[in-house]
């Protein structure tokens, strides 16, 4: 790209930093975004990207650093700031109101009117005329939202970006829902907003449309700049190795296990939320990981095979007794136990003692009459408080009072308490210290080698190459190779993860 | 595209309509009733008694499509008949008493849309505590009991047969017309019938398009509260006194006539004209139930029957279209 020779950048950020109690999300980031470019940014989970575009929207504001929008200071006080001076976020979450039209959701909060009363007609040319501009004419001003496709709601908020004279557009993970055809169709739209001189900072964790699509990039890790430059002169590899860029360490005790005989298979499993169906085989005594990206379809094979969601086809064997459609009650008589993702929302009753989210899952024992015996629930809770070191006042603590590690091992208490032959665990690790985070590693390792089967979902790839037997990785829904933890490297995951391709 | 948006508003309305219309066409074919039912008359009296609910539901529409519910409408509504009253009886101009009726309203609405916005608390919980605020306030002010006022032109405003007879209807029959007619303008055709539906769709996304969604729900509920008032110095026409334990429970047949109408609970969908046809729905089958002599239950489980009915009918649309 030729730029002019005291460049003047679209949006320039200098130094900023941002820290999250101990933990610093960003130290000290430049970042430098031209007029008319496509700038990528690029990191793993976590590495800071969303917390610098929180900044640049206004909803962040950083602890030091400074910002300059067309070369003027830019500081903005909310989102609404940024997005007046000509700062547009197009986000996962659409910010659209699904019962509006299109024209609606577009004017909204800037409707031109006389005493009130709406003057639309001017209006309803521009905008018709800027869907024209954008590709989309066949967008309906009169359609509501919530009529339109993931791909076209998309188009309405770039179109309400354009129609706002943004000079800077955020668009985080735009094509993650979109199909083949409106990606490209996006990327189309991309080329013409770069052609008006809009710069776009565009957030994928898909590296072969960044290569497409973006001029530059920059990629960001554990919430510092570790790369920027042109995306022609360098390659996928070179990417891969900037977002991983650690060593793996030892936190993983290695066992010998021998795995037994298959205890759960999958055939041809796919539920209303799966892409694509999806089989594989769990053998007594072995830890599979799950890899892929957020939204690659990990979360939702777990849910169906737990009978979450309801499985539209394929068969789930336990023990070699074939079902299709499972309840969640009848996955926990067959053996199953399930630690949702979602901790707090999924994981615990949070108002509810510990004692209580231990025992929930299986009160027989403590089953006297028509009464459950309090004393000896509570003791048997104190056990596990105990065995799994959590850090409590006791047993009738509220779950809500935990600290987020000390709420997983709760959740794991359960079904440990549950005595579950099949454990499902969904980023078990997510979010807590790396204390807790090895003590949990080197207890799903004791639990297969005494016999327990167990799948493990993660993002975080060192983990699971240190803890697993074998490893499985999706994209897009899409299970695409599985092989054993000794095959694959970081990297490997990383590219597999990311590209499809194993 | 466009002509699926039309067929789908249109599919919106379609369905309250036809109950309406199977409503009337039952009681129409009853032959016990038959002869009274679709009369002059009969139409007026039920027209008559539809006002007050009416006029609830017109602030109630506006509440529900921004996402929130008014639980104090009854009270607020006997507070206001009171009020009426009592200024009457204290000497005060009937358009003054009137006037105060309705301001009171108002006021009751504002404090309501204030405590929203500012203790940011749900409006089933404000507005539950303000159903009983309010219908304590008028018991207070009554003394515990009706309060008799002199008779005015304010008690003409709800007679079936008025004065000047060229006005054919009740002039709260006109008022309600025109005000309902005015509301279904403001929803369609101004800036601030269109934040309200943005308000009650998505707000984060209207406050961060720079509605002020805040002075919005202020609005809707004074709106609301106003309506309120007014159906108060209705429902003292209607009366001839002040009565603080007159139409409690009210407010459920408001939101039924919306829910019936097409208002969605979770905001973002509901009609003027569909509201207004879901109280026409409830007052026919009142009036056609009392003609034929059917006991009260009777009303009250078609009625039940009816909202479950109308709200599933809803669901099962959206499931289609989403």
């Amino acid at each position: 790209m030729t730029r002019p020779a005291a460049p003047v950048w679209a949006l320039e950020m200098r130094a900023v930093s941002k820290r999250f109690g101990a933990t610093a999300a960003l130290d000290k980031v430049d970042f430098e975004l031209s007029p008319g470019e496509v700038h990528a940014l690029l990191g793993e989970n976590g590495a800071g990207k969303s917390t610098l575009m929180k900044v640049l929207s206004g909803a962040v504001r950083p602890d030091e650093g400074e910002m300059r929008l067309d070369g003027r200071p830019f500081d903005p006080a909310g989102p609404l700031e940024g997005r007046r001076r000509g700062v547009s976020m197009i986000y996962q979450e659409l910010t659209l109101a699904p019962h509006l039209t299109v024209e609606e959701n577009i004017l909204l909060g800037r409707e031109e009117h006389r005493a009130g009363f709406l003057r639309r007609r001017e209006a309803r040319r521009r905008i018709a005329e800027a869907l024209a501009f954008l590709g989309h004419p066949e967008i309906a001003l009169d359609a509501p939202i919530r009529r339109l496709s993931v791909g076209a709601r998309q188009v309405v908020e770039i179109c309400r970006a354009i129609l706002d004279r943004s000079r800077v557009l955020v668009m985080d993970e735009p094509t993650s829902s979109l199909t083949q055809e409106d990606t490209e169709r996006l990327f189309r739209l991309i080329r013409k907003l770069r052609g008006e001189g809009v710069g776009v900072i565009y957030i994928s964790h898909f590296l072969e449309e960044v290569r497409v699509v973006a001029d530059r990039y920059t990629v960001l890790r554990d919430g510092r700049r570790r790369g920027s430059g042109a995306i022609a002169e360098t390659s996928l590899d070179d990417l891969i190795q900037l977002m991983v860029g650690r060593k793996m360490t030892d936190l993983f005790p290695r066992q010998n296990r021998a795995p037994g005989e298959p205890l759960l298979s999958v055939d041809g499993l796919k539920s209303a939320r799966m892409a694509e169906s999806v089989g594989f085989l769990l053998r007594r005594g072995e830890i599979l990981g799950l890899a892929g990206l957020v939204g690659s379809g990990r979360t939702e094979t777990l849910r169906a095979l737990f009978g979450l969601d309801r499985a539209e086809r394929g068969r789930v064997a336990v023990r070699g007794k074939s079902s299709r459609t499972g309840t969640p009650w009848r996955r926990i008589a067959q053996g199953m136990g399930m630690l949702s993702e979602d901790r707090q929302g999924e994981g615990l009753a949070l108002g509810g003692s510990l004692t209580d989210n231990i025992t929930l899952s299986r009160l027989g024992p403590y089953r006297r009459r028509p009464f459950l015996s309090r004393r000896r629930r509570s003791r048997e809770a104190a056990r596990w408080v105990e065995a799994l070191k959590i850090k409590a006042r006791g047993p009738d603590q509220p779950a809500a009072q935990l600290s987020g590690g000390n709420q997983q091992k709760v959740v794991l208490a359960r079904l440990l308490h549950q005595d579950a032959d099949i454990l499902l665990l969904d980023e078990p690790t997510r979010g807590i210290d790396v204390r807790s985070k090895s003590q949990i590693y080197g207890w799903i390792a004791e639990l297969a080698a005494r016999g327990k089967a167990i799948l493990f979902v993660s993002s975080y790839f060192p983990e699971l190459l240190g803890v697993c037997d074998r490893i499985a990785v999706f994209h897009r829904g899409r299970l695409v190779a599985v092989r054993p933890a000794a095959e694959w490297t970081d990297e490997g995951l990383m590219a597999a993860s990311m590209t499809g391709k194993g | 595209m466009g002509a699926r948006k039309t067929s789908i508003s249109f599919l919106n309305l379609v369905a309250p309509f036809l109950g309406l219309l199977l409503v009337l066409a039952l009681f129409s074919a009853l032959p016990e009733v038959q002869s009274r039912f679709l009369r002059w008359a009969n139409l007026k009296s039920v027209a008559t008694q539809s006002v007050i609910v009416a006029l609830g539901a017109l602030g109630m529409t506006l509440v529900i499509i921004s996402g929130g519910i008014d639980l104090s409408a009854a009270s607020t509504i006997a507070l206001s008949s009171v009020i009426v009253a009592y200024a009457i009886n204290a000497g005060a101009a009937p358009a003054a008493a009137v006037g105060l009726g309705v301001l009171t309203g108002g006021a009751v609405g504002f404090v309501n849309g204030t405590l929203i916005t500012r203790l940011r608390l749900v409006p089933f919980i404000i507005t539950l505590g303000m159903m009983g605020i309010a219908r304590g306030l008028a018991k207070w002010i009554a003394n515990n009991q009706k309060i008799d006022a002199p008779l005015t032109w304010a008690n003409e405003l709800m007679a079936k047969s008025p004065h000047p007879s060229w006005l054919v209807a009740a002039p709260g029959v006109w008022l309600m017309v025109l005000l309902a007619v005015a509301m279904a303008v403001v929803l369609r055709y101004t800036v601030f019938g269109r934040h309200v539906f943005a308000v009650g769709s998505n707000e984060a996304a209207a406050r961060l398009c720079g509605v002020r969604t805040s002075r919005v729900k202020v609005a809707v509920y004074a709106l609301s509260g106003l309506f309120c008032g007014l159906a108060g110095v209705m429902e003292f026409s209607r009366l001839t006194v002040g009565d603080p334990t007159v139409a409690v429970g009210l407010e459920l047949d408001i939101i039924a006539a919306v829910v019936i109408g097409g208002g969605s609970l979770s905001g973002g969908e509901g009609s003027i004209l569909g509201s207004m046809i879901g109280v026409f729905i409830m007052s026919f089958l009142r009036n056609g139930c009392t003609m034929m002599g059917w006991p009260n239950y009777i009303q009250e489980i078609i009625i039940g029957v009816i909202i479950v009915a109308a709200v599933s009918l809803d669901r099962i649309r959206h499931r289609r279209a989403v």
